[in-house]
């Protein structure tokens, strides 16, 4: 170790490796086959469970719980992919807080939801364990969809409309598939290449090809795309980044979260990557508290979230809220970043303190300063080159029923669409009910 | 503090809990460990003749079943009885007695079905100084193979008799510990007392076979591939005790006949609701082997706060329930209730709907937002709801008062008393006298 967290401006190597290990090792270590089934008996298996209604995938949640009970975790997977092919990421990247946690009778009840995320993943780590592939695919159609983005909507319409029999080419922009499970998400929430694992085994279904590099609209164009194929599925997710529009935002030291959180997931080694002493998060996302967590647990001596409205309006569940602080994140509320002061390189961000005015945010006049050698912005994504001839919505594609766009064969779905929250398990149930529809039209067609 | 102290049959314990006979009370090492612990009383594991003793399987003896979380709520056991040499469990009760005076040494026995095997254990019995005997026409397994135990136990005629050879044999007081592997408890209860016994206690373990390994398929506990029936107890059994309990303490020919109450007995509550049904102690065995003796120091407190928050003395207890166990033709008809549903309470998990609805009455409405409310022109009180909701409480059988209306019938609710003896769609209704 040649640096310390003290060491001034941006440097590696500011924990020792065994540190930094044990920091980014699984959050939540996984349930053992005991603790599974003590928290499988806590399940009241509810009538028309309230966590089924907040999944977004409606995973029969009470059911899996109750074969994990009752011996066959696999079984339990089963039902769950059932609805969720991306059912091992999603049970540890899903706010559960959020949704069905917190919908869970033993919430209201006593303030202790049934651990439901962690059995999620206690019965499909099991049944991947085994190595083996749950589906089979129906007999060949002889039609072929594209599909656009390997992240989680990708992934869970080519994988329903493989079963179904189609043919299906999945093109990505990046080397990797996965899309944000590989590149977006803190590295503690999916340890050992769970991600790059899960997308391996979701294509051992057959009949899905992978073409990485492939980056619409640079590569490929969507008319060769609708012309070359029977139907089109656009899951390329929110690629570009909103701009801070803050003095000084040029200045060395300014980057964008989401790249600093997928430089930490591709990191072979971890103590070669560049973190500062003092490190600004600006935003309220699951990406700024990503990030920022993610900068302590490298060795930043300071780490500071600025949001712009108050704690209940942030985007961050309060649980993410709690594990921040807990790392030793200090969020600041009802502030903005006005300048990033430096002289060249960032030595500091200045913000000013906000206030509701309507529907609208106003700065106060009142200003301070905070270190900053690095600052990092979460301040939200945006659709990066939307293919011509689609209408967009609020800067999204426009989608209508199971995702249809308003070009015909041509569906969209997860971030990229409209609708829905940008969640994982959003854009698996945007992917999966595409697909279902694709497959309706292409055998109605047929 | 109320006073716990017991006098059964003319034998005093601090305290009316006892251990069952059973692998808990088979040497001394384990009983003077009970006594340290706090137990009054305990029933020395059943004693055999004279001679090499019996021998137990060499793999498991047991097999249970679990509740939630492995909790332990039924437990079934292939032992037979000591397996130790007779001589040398008399001399330790003897050791025992003598150092642990205040409490009661009861023995338990099972010798073949002849005089003179029972004529001449007695005295051996005696000259330990022990309080009483107990006789073991309970044990459902092995010993029954060799006519002893349970097979005792389902012949009134051989009750009667091994309990009068007793009798006549010793001045120790008779316990006969009864088998619940039969149809009619009252039989083998009035047998015994026609024997002259002192009191009967039960019940016995129950035959059983806890499961069957889906593997090998052999039940279990497996000996080698296969399993044999064994005694099932532990809080699974209870019901089945306590209405064995009733049936004793209501018969007209044994009223009154003293009981020691044993059957899943785990907590003070358990003890006092055999004791309220006309048990004058309480035996233990399931609870102890699944969370050591301590646990008899709740049942103690429990017990003693119990009595003194309700004003009752130990004897006051002692069977005063009984007078509300009766048949099911007596029970009042024109008693009214509906099952309510506390909002504030609920915590809208729906399995009162699904149990209603599925099984029962469609008498549970359930609305977009999950509001759970009662139908109460379909209820007919069946109570499921109150069982299956998780939360304690929460529903609740509320009695309409006599002038209100059964929405369900339309008939006015009155606060007479009416039953099924005079119903008018019962065939055999006595008619009303003019």
């Amino acid at each position: 170790m040649t640096n310390s967290p003290f060491t001034p401006g941006i440097a590696p190597a500011r924990l020792d490796a065994g540190t930094l290990s044990e920091n980014f090792g699984d959050l939540h270590a996984p349930l053992d086959a005991h603790e599974a089934l003590v928290a499988a008996d806590r399940c009241y298996f509810c009538h028309d469970a309230p966590c089924i209604t907040a999944c977004p995938t409606s995973i029969d949640i009470p059911l899996f719980i109750r074969q994990i009970a009752t011996g066959t975790p696999e079984a339990a997977a089963r039902t769950i992919f059932d609805q969720n092919i991306l059912g091992g990421m999603c049970a540890r990247v899903c706010p559960t807080e959020t949704l069905c946690e917190e919908a869970c009778v033993r919430e209201k009840a006593e303030g202790k939801p049934v651990l439901i995320g962690q059995l999620q993943r206690y019965a499909t780590d099991t049944l991947m364990a085994a190595g083996t592939h749950p589906y089979s695919r129906a007999a060949s159609t002889g039609r072929k969809v594209a599909v656009v983005g390997a992240g989680p909507a990708g992934l869970a319409c080519a994988h329903r409309l493989a079963m179904h029999g189609h043919d299906v080419d999945i093109l990505d922009a990046r080397e990797k598939g996965g899309g944000l499970n590989e590149y977006g998400i803190a590295a503690y929430k999916s340890v050992d290449g769970f991600a790059e694992a899960e997308v391996n085994w979701l294509l051992q279904i057959g009949g899905i090809r992978l073409l990485t590099g492939r980056a619409l609209g640079r590569d490929v164009t969507l008319d060769e795309l609708r012309s070359d194929y029977d139907a089109v599925f656009l899951g390329m997710g929110l690629s570009g980044v909103n701009a801070l529009r803050a003095d000084g935002e040029d200045r060395s030291g300014v980057s964008d979260a989401v790249g600093f959180i997928a430089d930490l997931r591709q990191a072979g080694d971890l103590s070669a990557l560049p973190v500062g002493r003092n490190v600004a998060v600006i935003g309220g996302g699951m990406t700024a508290v990503d990030a920022a967590v993610q900068s302590k647990l490298l060795g930043a001596e300071n780490v500071t979230i600025v949001y712009r409205r108050g704690r209940d309006a942030m985007p961050a569940s309060r649980y993410e809220q709690d594990l921040a602080a807990s790392k030793g994140v200090r969020i600041i509320f009802n502030a903005m970043p006005v300048a990033v002061l430096g002289n060249g390189a960032a030595t500091a961000l200045r913000c000013e303190y906000t206030r509701a005015e309507g529907r609208s945010l106003v700065g106060t006049g009142e200003t301070f300063d905070i270190p900053a050698d690095q600052v990092l912005k979460a301040i939200g994504q945006a659709l990066d080159g939307a293919p011509d001839g689609l209408v967009l919505d609020g800067g999204k594609i426009a989608v209508t029923g199971a995702g249809q766009t308003s070009a015909e064969g041509v569906w969209a779905g997860g971030d990229c669409a409209t609708g829905g929250d940008d969640l994982t398990v959003t854009a698996v149930a945007e992917g999966r009910d595409a697909a279902e529809d694709i497959h309706a039209m292409l055998t109605n067609a047929g | 503090m109320a006073d716990l102290t017991s006098n059964f049959l003319g034998i005093k314990s601090p305290n009316p809990f006892w251990l069952a006979s059973a692998p808990p009370t088979d040497k001394a090492y384990n009983v003077v460990r009970a006594f340290k612990a706090g137990w009054g009383g305990v029933v020395w594991k059943t004693l055999g003749e004279a001679g090499p003793p019996v021998v137990n399987v060499n793999g498991p003896r047991y097999g249970a079943i679990y509740g939630a979380d492995r909790r332990l709520l039924g437990l079934n056991n292939i032992e037979l009885i000591t397996d130790r040499p007779l001589e040398v469990n008399l001399r330790e009760i003897k050791e025992v007695k003598r150092d642990w005076p205040d409490r009661a040494m009861i023995v338990s026995l099972m010798v073949p079905c002849e005089e003179n095997a029972w004529k001449s254990i007695l005295p051996l019995v005696e000259d330990t100084g022990a309080d009483g005997i107990e006789l073991n026409f309970g044990c459902p397994h092995g010993m029954s193979e060799r006519g002893m135990g349970s097979a005792v136990g389902q012949v009134p005629e051989y009750i009667e008799m091994v309990t009068r050879w007793c009798k006549q044999y010793t001045r120790m007081p008779v316990i006969v510990k009864l088998t619940p592997n039969i149809t009619d408890i009252r039989y083998p209860a009035r047998a015994a007392a026609r024997g002259g016994a002192d009191a009967v206690s039960l019940i016995n373990t129950i035959s059983s076979i806890t499961s069957v390994d889906l593997g090998s398929f052999s039940p279990e506990p497996s000996i080698d591939g296969k399993g044999s029936h064994g005694g099932y107890c532990g809080p699974a059994v209870k019901p089945i005790a306590l209405n064995m309990v009733a049936e004793i303490s209501r018969d007209a020919e044994t009223a009154g006949l003293p009981i020691s109450g044993i059957g899943g007995v785990t907590t003070w509550r358990d003890a006092a609701e055999f004791m309220a049904l006309g048990a004058g102690t309480v035996q233990v065995c399931t609870a102890a082997m699944t969370y050591g003796f301590k646990i008899v120091e709740e049942m103690k407190s429990g017990l003693s706060q119990y009595l003194d928050d309700s004003g009752q003395s130990l004897n006051d207890l002692i069977g005063r329930a009984v007078p509300n166990v009766t048949d099911w033709q007596y029970l009042n008809l024109n008693y009214v209730t509906k099952a309510r549903i506390d909002q504030d309470a609920c915590i809208n998990c729906g399995r009162c709907y699904a149990a209603c609805e599925d099984t029962s009455h469609q008498a549970i409405s359930m609305s977009e937002d999950r509001v759970f409310e009662v139908i109460d022109e379909e209820c007919v009180a069946c109570n499921l709801c109150v069982n299956v909701c998780p939360v304690e409480g929460c529903i609740t059988m509320e009695e309409l008062a006599a002038g209100v209306v059964d929405q369900r019938t339309g008939k006015t609710v009155s606060d007479d008393y009416a039953n099924w003896t005079t119903h008018p769609n019962n065939p055999g209704a006595a008619q009303a006298a003019e």
